[in-house]
This record gives structure tokens, sequence and C-alpha cells, in this order.
């Protein structure tokens, strides 16, 4: 056993002056700054009371333990909490339906996933029919709001993006061109003024009368933004299907829309499932821009909840805090697209 | 780029017409509609569009500029000054990632377990937050923290480190520095060039990269002195002053688009394959120049792109600034300025005007720059 | 080579096609430039069944949310006051919490029917954009508040000092008017959020913290030890908070400027949320009876029923006791002084119900 950890960390870590040298800087630099960090985090911190009267020198973690439901649910009424779990609970079913591999009605989940699970958690979130109380938007916030944000502009922008995609591949100059200059506009600008302009700035373009809820503005505005480079994925995809395939559909008597439907882009789409999850993370982590519009994401309760008098001041445990949730969640769907990819280019790829 | 295939479904030219057409048509009615209610709800407060208020007195201070502003400034300069601040640290993000990024991808390639393993956890950690999140963390949880200005860390007594900032000794000009400087800047420009063009007398010029470094020490040579930053009533004076914003939001964005780019830089590497680097081995390359001249020309011309668009990601994201009160474009104009003139519409297409056109510009520059890499290759 | 000659004149094309795009929609916003019937903002809010109301995002005194979510503060009493006039029922109010930076924007783009957000009056926001500025309900000016331990007595000694402040108020306008007219260098860091100012200038990253006297006040109940901070006597300008309207609307702006003149006359007359359903029908004050609606049809005039500024006294009280619950000795603890009515010294003096 000692012998093959000789051998290992021979291999690994001393196998030449270099690497030798290498392996002492960096344990070095990381005794400097891992024992404080632990300290801090761990030995030091301090994980309950009710105000931050019991906080030391290390993390204050007690200040998350008090506001865990609010970093999660918002302002959502604490009676009504259960319909957040409830939709979380059937979106969660349906999404690990659709991405086992093995799951022979794989489709229909994915189908489902985007058409009857939408109805289903917004008419448990919003409420007002079937006996559910109304919760207003302006109440929902937290990791929450970022879920819902993400889910409802993935729906709007992926079948959006297919659209842009096909038609800045289009032979109609028109076609082209609208597609081209949509995608590179949206591209081209920062998401913070498109969420400015989507939510402040749109009621000004529509009529008197014609009222979209804030979060609704900021979902179309995210929506278009991310339908730019969901296009942008699925063009790539699109080039990835060989001339062949297309000549084989038009051979076989489809219309444009009928080849793409049945041919082209159930191929492209396997080929594109790596980058669509991909946009999705980007899409999450941006999702906070919106606490600087003035919505209650998670960062935004987390900036507000650190001006609670009995907290004052402990942003850094909560920015932390909502740090290692993000990381979570991000890491897990980037570690599926990565395993995708992988298979992918196992089978051959195109 | 365009596809031939979808000529497999030909369209009569009176239909593609008819199409193109209505969609124009369609675009267009929306335009207009959404000008229209633009228009009747500016008329209904005796407002129109207006670019004039820009040449307006700005009335107020920005707290950070490298050119002269003052309050009695109109709008336009104001623009301008903001504009610099978002140049600024895009440059100096760019610049810092690109070394981070390099660097860590790099460690990520390591046959050290340890450096490798590290890398990956620190990039893995910062691809997978949001951006946000970080620069408003680098802000309140690190900068926040730092001591007050009596308690200042220092270095030396010449460069000192506290809430308010970083403070650097400034380089006082003489006469000479800027000719020296320009030379400077002529000789990298230069040297490279020459050697480029007179491939044959490469052992020969070699001794031109003796050039710069000389320069450069003939400029601080003749500086004339440091300006060093000294406590004065509340604060320090002299030398140069990195506000704890600009710190925040260049860690931010540096650290940020560096884990991006060490995974470009790791998968390109890898990319390239292990048999060209054993055949370069078995040639008797040297690992430095198996490294330098036949695994590095190959994964950039697969990095440049992606890192292009690395690039760009940083410009735009310059504009989170405004969250920690970096005094940007986004901060100063489409906030402050906006705010003061009510110019909404106006602020706003300028803004995008201005993210828009220095998007293409740049995509345009580094597209040029992947043009040659890819030239050289032949 | 071609390749790049076609790439750059795709990029020309693009950006001539996005200058198109703009000119369409500059060229649409121009065309229609006859002014339409002014909106009837009163019909809009009955129709809708609530008053949008747009308030501060969150700073004691003025608006703010409890732990319940349930807002509350001196402008949030304005806007139940408003509600109650309009459509009877103080609670149907769906509020927007509003940074400084964005309020007036939001105001413009029709999201809101009223701004209330302890926002100052001044000459460019009624003339430059667009809007109309209804009354003052707060009288305050620009303050400081710094820390004890500088031993700054005045403003003016605040040379090379940096300040903390929230942006899109006219509190970086007065800073760099008061430096200049005073020959001093006053650096201005501009915040997007209350709580961002806050925190910065308790972390020491600014040596002060400037607000309106009102803010300041709730600033400072803020601070992790309030005792630590002082708030100077400086006041450097007029900051008369008040109500703001879109232009195009001069009914709306009547109802709002009267339920505001009917709370403070409601002081002035006695008039108190407990008594004033019996001097409905007891008073033989003729104000007090036009006020209340028994006598007269002034509710009629404005569109509205003769109770209606009997529900709004009734929402939250009159004006002294609006005061009170927020910045009155038991809350935040500001002396009334300007805000007193001006039978007290004060400068609010409501227009007579006549």
């Amino acid at each position: 056993m000692t012998e093959r950890l000789r051998s290992w960390i021979h291999a690994n870590l001393f196998s030449s002056r270099l690497n030798g040298f290498l392996t002492l800087v960096m344990l070095a630099l990381l005794a400097l700054t891992l024992p404080p960090l632990l300290r801090w985090a761990f030995l030091d911190a301090v994980y309950a009371g009710a105000d931050r009267s019991v906080c030391g020198a290390g993390a204050c973690w007690a200040f998350i333990d008090a506001r865990f439901d609010q970093f999660f649910y918002g302002r959502y009424a604490p009676s009504e909490r259960w319909r957040i779990n409830l939709a979380a609970l059937v979106l969660a079913l349906f999404a690990a339906g659709a991405m086992w591999p093995r799951n022979p009605r794989r489709t229909e989940c994915v189908i489902l996933l985007v058409t009857l699970c939408p109805l289903i958690a917004g008419v448990l979130l919003v409420g007002g029919v079937f006996g559910l109380k109304l919760v207003p938007t302006d109440q929902w916030g937290g990791l929450t709001l970022n879920v819902v944000l993400t889910y409802a502009t993935t729906a709007i922008a992926l079948p959006l993006g297919v659209l842009l995609a096909l038609g800045r591949r289009s032979r109609l100059p028109v076609v082209r061109w609208l597609s081209i200059g949509f995608i590179e506009i949206w591209r081209g600008v920062p998401l913070l003024t498109v969420l400015f302009m989507a939510t402040v700035m749109l009621p000004m373009f529509l009529p008197d009368g014609l009222t979209l809820d804030r979060l609704v503005r900021a979902i179309l505005g995210l929506s278009l933004f991310v339908a730019a480079y969901m296009a942008e994925v699925v063009r790539a995809g699109l080039q990835g299907i060989s001339k062949g395939q297309y000549e084989a559909a038009a051979g076989l008597g489809l219309g444009y829309w009928r080849a793409h439907r049945l041919i082209i882009l159930p191929q492209a789409f396997r080929l594109i499932v790596p980058g669509i999850v991909n946009t999705v993370i980007d899409l999450f982590k941006d999702t906070t821009l919106v606490s600087i519009i003035g919505l209650f994401d998670i960062l935004g309760i987390v900036g507000q909840s650190t001006k609670d008098p009995a907290w004052l001041g402990l942003g850094r445990e909560g920015y932390v805090f909502a740090a290692f949730v993000f990381f979570v969640c991000c890491f897990s769907l980037s570690l599926y697209s990565q395993s995708l990819e992988r298979k992918i280019a196992r089978s051959g790829g195109h | 780029m365009k596809d031939s295939s979808t000529g497999l479904w030909p369209m009569k030219n009176a239909h593609a017409l008819l199409w193109q057409g209505v969609l124009l048509l369609a675009t267009g009615l929306l335009a207009l509609w959404f000008g229209g209610n633009a228009a009747e709800h500016l008329a209904r407060r005796g407002m129109s569009l207006d670019f004039g208020f820009l040449g307006q007195t700005a009335g107020f201070d920005i707290p950070f500029h490298i050119l002269p502003f003052a309050s009695t400034d109109t709008y336009l300069k104001a623009l301008g000054i903001a504009f610099l601040n978002t140049v600024l640290v895009a440059v100096l993000g760019i610049l810092a990632a690109s070394a981070l990024g390099l660097t860590l991808g790099i460690m990520r390639l390591s046959a050290n377990w340890l450096v490798r393993n590290t890398a990956g956890v620190i990039v893995e950690v910062v691809r997978n937050t949001p951006q946000l999140l970080q620069i408003v963390f680098w802000y309140v949880g690190v900068l926040q923290v730092l001591p007050q200005a009596r308690q200042s860390l220092s270095l030396a007594d010449t460069v000192f480190l506290n809430i308010r900032g970083l403070f650097v000794p400034a380089p006082l000009a003489s006469p000479a520095t800027l000719p020296l400087l320009a030379a400077l800047v002529l000789a990298l420009v230069a040297v490279p060039l020459i050697r480029h063009r007179l491939p044959d007398a490469r052992g020969r010029t070699r001794w031109l990269w003796l050039v710069p470094p000389a320069l450069l020490a003939a400029l601080i040579a003749t500086l004339d002195g440091w300006s060093v930053p000294k406590l004065q009533g509340f604060n320090f004076s002299g030398g140069i002053t990195l506000p704890p914003e600009l710190v925040a939001l260049w860690a931010g964005l540096t650290l940020y688009t560096a884990a991006f780019i060490a995974e470009i830089v790791r998968a390109s590497i890898a990319g390239v394959g292990k048999g060209q680097t054993e055949a370069a081995r078995s040639l008797g390359l040297k690992p430095w120049l198996t490294l330098r001249l036949v695994v590095l020309p190959q994964a950039l011309r697969v990095m440049i792109p992606q890192v292009t668009s690395q690039y760009l990601n940083l410009i735009k994201s310059s504009s989170l600034g405004a969250a920690i009160a970096y005094p940007e474009i986004v901060q100063i104009f489409a906030g402050t300025v906006l705010n003061q003139s009510g110019r909404a519409i106006e602020v706003m297409v300028i803004v995008m005007l201005v993210f828009l056109a220095v998007n293409l510009a740049a995509s345009a520059a580094l597209e040029r720059v992947n043009a040659a890499t890819a030239l050289k290759e032949r | 080579m071609r390749e790049r000659a076609r790439d750059v004149l795709k990029r020309l094309a693009l950006c001539a096609g996005v200058s198109a795009a703009l000119a369409v929609t500059t060229a649409g916003a121009m065309a229609q430039s006859s002014l339409p019937a002014p909106g009837p903002t009163v019909e809009a809010i009955k129709k809708r069944g609530e008053l949008i109301c747009g308030v501060d995002a969150g700073i004691p005194g003025f608006a703010f949310q409890d732990s319940a979510g349930k807002w509350k503060g001196f402008d949030v009493a304005y806007c139940r006051a408003i509600a109650a006039a309009v459509l009877g029922d103080p609670e149907k109010v769906k509020y927007v919490g509003l940074t400084a930076k964005v309020r007036f924007t939001v105001l413009q783009a029709g999201e809101i029917d009223v701004l209330i957000r302890d926002s100052t009056l001044t000459f460019s926001r009624d003339v430059q954009l667009g809007l109309t500025e209804v009354a003052i309900n707060f009288y305050a000016g620009q303050g400081f508040m710094v820390r004890k331990s500088l031993g700054v007595k005045e403003a003016s000694e605040l040379n090379g000092a940096t300040l903390c402040m929230v942006t899109g108020a006219t509190l970086e306008l007065n800073i760099a008017d008061y430096a200049r007219a005073k020959g001093v260098t006053i650096n201005s860091l501009l915040f997007e959020k209350t709580e961002e100012a806050f925190a910065a200038a308790e972390a020491g990253r600014c040596d002060g913290y400037t607000d309106d006297t009102g803010s300041l006040a709730a600033a400072r109940s803020t601070m992790k030890v309030p005792d630590d901070w002082v708030i100077l006597s400086t006041v450097i300008s007029k900051e008369p908070l008040g109500i703001h309207v879109r232009d195009g609307d001069e009914r709306w702006r009547d109802v709002t400027f009267w339920v505001d003149a009917a709370l403070k006359e409601a002081e002035e007359s006695g008039v108190t949320k407990a008594n004033a359903d019996d001097l409905k029908t007891t008073s033989k004050n003729p104000f007090v009876m036009r006020l209340l609606g028994s006598e007269g049809d002034f509710g009629k005039l404005l569109g509205l029923d003769p109770e209606w500024a009997l529900r709004a006294i009734k929402a939250d009280g009159n004006y002294a006791e609006i005061y009170d619950a927020y910045f009155g000795p038991k809350a935040l603890g500001l002396p009334r002084a300007l805000n007193n009515l001006w039978t007290n010294g004060g400068l609010h003096y409501p227009l007579p119900f006549r």
C-alpha cells in the first residue's frame, strides 16, 4: 500500500525537479489560504442564534439559518409555500424523465416539460383559480424567482432561437437579414440595458391600458436576449448536418418545414443539447441581474437582508451561501452536459 | 456560410417576394406601432425626441475620471468620460484575464496532480457562480473589510491599501518622457515586424529585442521623480488612486473571464493531439519548443474565435459596474444623466449604439488577428 | 481575401440595417406629434380596481415593508389616502418600490399612476421631464451624517472628503454646487440602492453619508451603532418632497392635490381618524362640513363621491397623525419644524375648501 502511495506521489507530484518545485509552491500557497478560510467557514463559525449578537470572528451561518426560507421563497406567503414545493416537484419529475437516457417515453417527457409543466407550475404559483389564493408576482422572490425566470425564458427562447437560426440560414434575403440583425443586436448589447428597457421603459412603447406584469416584462426581455444566443447554438447544430441529409429529405418529397421537423432538427438537436444546457446555465446565472432593476431574486433578497437591523452587515455570509446554491445547481448541470458531449463524441457525432 | 441546401426547396419568385414583403411589412408595422405609442406618450407630456440635451450642463461630478471633468461640463462630455471608464476597466480586464486564463489553462494540463486540480477547482467554482455575485462579493465581502485610511496596509511606505482604494506612486513626466514613450511603443511594434520581414536574418536580428528594454530603462531613468501617496486630511493624496469600485469590478471581470479562457486553452491544447507532440519530440524538439512551434500555433487557431467572444462578453459585462458604484457608461449615462435629463429613449438608444459599435469594432479587429494567424499557418 | 471583403460589407450592411431600424422607430415617434386627449387616470384606476403607487424601494420613515411584507410609511399613508378617496378602500393599492434612479422614467412610462417617493419638486422635473408637481408633503433639506470620530462639526470642513449617496436624486447636483460655491472638493460616490450606500458608509468607504433630512434620520437609525454617527447642523439645500404625476391629466392632478390638502385641512380643523365620522354629522364649521361632504358637492366636482375626503382621512388619519406615526417622537424622532402647519409656524398651508 505504502509502496503504491509512494509511487503515486512520485509520478504525480515529484516526477521532475520542476514538478517538485511547483508542488512545494502550491502547498505553501494552500497552507497560507486554506487554514484561515476553513477556520472562518467552519471552526469559528456560529450556526444558530436569534440575532447578530451571537456572531463571532468566524462566519455567522445563524443569519442564513434565520433567513433560509426568505432566500428560497422570497416574500411568498408562508402558508402558501407548499405550492412552490409542489411545482418544483412536478418540474423535477418531468426534468428527470427528460434527462434519463433510458426512459422509453423520453420524447413525451420533453414535450410535457415545455407544455403541461409551465401550465401546472403557473396555476400553482399564481393561483386565483381552483380555490388557490392569488399570490401577486411582486411577492415572488428568492431562488424561486431565479428558477421561474430561467424556466419561462428557456421555454420562450428556445423555439424562438430555432426560428432565428433557420431564418439566418434562409435563402430569402429579407428573412436572412432580419434574423441576422435581430441576433447581432441582442448579442451586441449588455443584458443589463435590455432588462432596464424591458422593465422600466417598455410601458412607454405600449398603448395605455395595456399593462404587463413586471415579472412578465423581465421574462420577455430575457427571452429576446437569450433567443439570440440560442439561435447561434442551433445554427452550429444545423451546420453539423451533412448535405446528404437535406438531399435525402428533399428526395423523399418532404417540404421545407416537414423536412426540418422530421429529419433535420431531430438530428441537430442531438448535437446541440450540450450547447443548450450551457446556455441555460449562463441564463440561470444571469437571472441575478434582475436584482439591479429591483426584483428580489436570491441576490436581491440577500442584499436586502443585510440591511435588517438584527443581522446588519453580514453580506459575506449571504453571498457565500448564494454562491454555494448556484454552484451546486450549475455544476451538476454542467456535469450532465459534459457527459452528453462525451456520448455524442463516442457515437461519432457527425 | 450561406446554406446551399435550402436550394433544395425551390420557391417561386413570386412566392418568395410575397413572403418577404409580408414579413417586412409586419416588422415595419410593429416598429411603427411601438414608435407611435411612444410618440403618443411623449406628446401627452409635451415632449418629443430631441438629442439637444447632450449640450446641457451636467451639474454633477464624476468621482473617478481619467481626463478632467467638472460639474460645469456637458452631458456629452460626461458620456465621453464614462465611456473612457468603461474602456479602462475593459482593457485592464482583458489583459489580466488573458494572462490569468492562459496560466490557469496550462496549469490544468500540468502533469502535477496538485497543480492540475487546484486550477480545476478554481475554474469550476468561478465558472459555476454568477458573475454579478462575484463582483458584489469582491466589493462588499472583501474590499469593504479593508482597514480605514489611517490604518492602511502599506508596502515600504510607497504603496498603500485601504478601504478607499489602492494607492500607488505615480511617475512624474519630464520633457524626455513623451518622446521616449512613443519610441518604446514604436519599437514594440516594429521589432517583430522587421524580424518577420527578414526571415533569413533571424539569427542576426535577434539583438533587436534589446531595443525596447533599453528604451524602457531610459524612460524610467529620465523621469522627474515619483509622486508618492501621503496621508493628508481625510485621505491619501498624490500618486495614483485605484478606487475599490474599479478594483472589485476588475477582479470580478478578470477572474470570471479567465476561468472561461482557461477552459478554452485547455480544450484547444488537448485537442491538438498526442501524435503531434510525440512527432515533434521524436524530431528532437525540446518540450518548450514543441509547445511554441507545434502545439500553440495549432491550438491558437482554435482558440482565437472563442477567446474573442469571451473578450466581447467582458466588455458587455463591464456594465455590471453599475451595481457597485463604478462610474462607467451604464451607471453615469444610463443612470445619472437619464435621470437628470428625463430623456429615457434618447439615452438608451445612445448607450445601446455605443455598445453595438464597440462590439462590432472589436469583433472586426479581432477577426483581423484571426485571419493573420490563420495565414501564417500556410 | 474576397471572404474578408464580403465580411466587411456584411458588417457595414448590418450597421446600416440597425440605423435604419432605429430611424424607422424614431420617425414613427416623431410623426405622431398631435396632442391626444388627456388620459382619464381616475377612470383607469376605477376600472382596474386598484391604485398603482410608486414609492421608495425601502427606507424607514417614508416607505418600507415590514417582516410580513406589508407596506408602511409616510408616503405609503398618502397612497392609502388617495386610494380611499378614489376607490373607497385604502387597501386597494399596488405598491411599486422604486430606486431613485428609475422613478421618473417609470412614471413617464405610465406604469404607475402617481409617484410619492420622497422626491424633490424642482424646475427641471416639472418642465423638462414632462411631469406635474402636485403638492409638497414633506419639507426637507440636504444634510450630512458623518462618523462622530471624525470630529467634523460643519459641512464646510468636509474638504477632500468622500460622501456616499444614492444616485438619481438632486443630491449629487447639490453637492457639486455646494463644493463649487465654497471652493472645496467633495467626492461623491453614487450608489444604485439605499442599502448599498448605507453599507458602504458603514464600512468606511466614505467619510459620510448625505441625503435629505427625513431620510438621514432613517439612515442613522439603521446604522450598526447609531450613536457613532452625528447629523451635521448644516443643511445645504431646499428639498421640498412631494407628489408627482404625469403631465396631461389635469383631473387626476386635482384629485391628488386635494387629497393632500384635505389631510392638512383636517389637521387644521381638528378632524382626526377617530372623530371624523362624528364630526361629519355634528360639526357646524362650514369648512369641515364641506371637507367631509355634509355640505356642498366638492366630491362631484372632482368626479368623486361626497365622502372622498372623509375616507381619505379615515385611512391613516390627518397629516399630524401620519407624521407622528413615522417621524414622531415614538418613531424616528424628527421634530416637525418646517413641517408644522402655518398656524404653528410651519410651511404647510392647505388651500381653503371653498
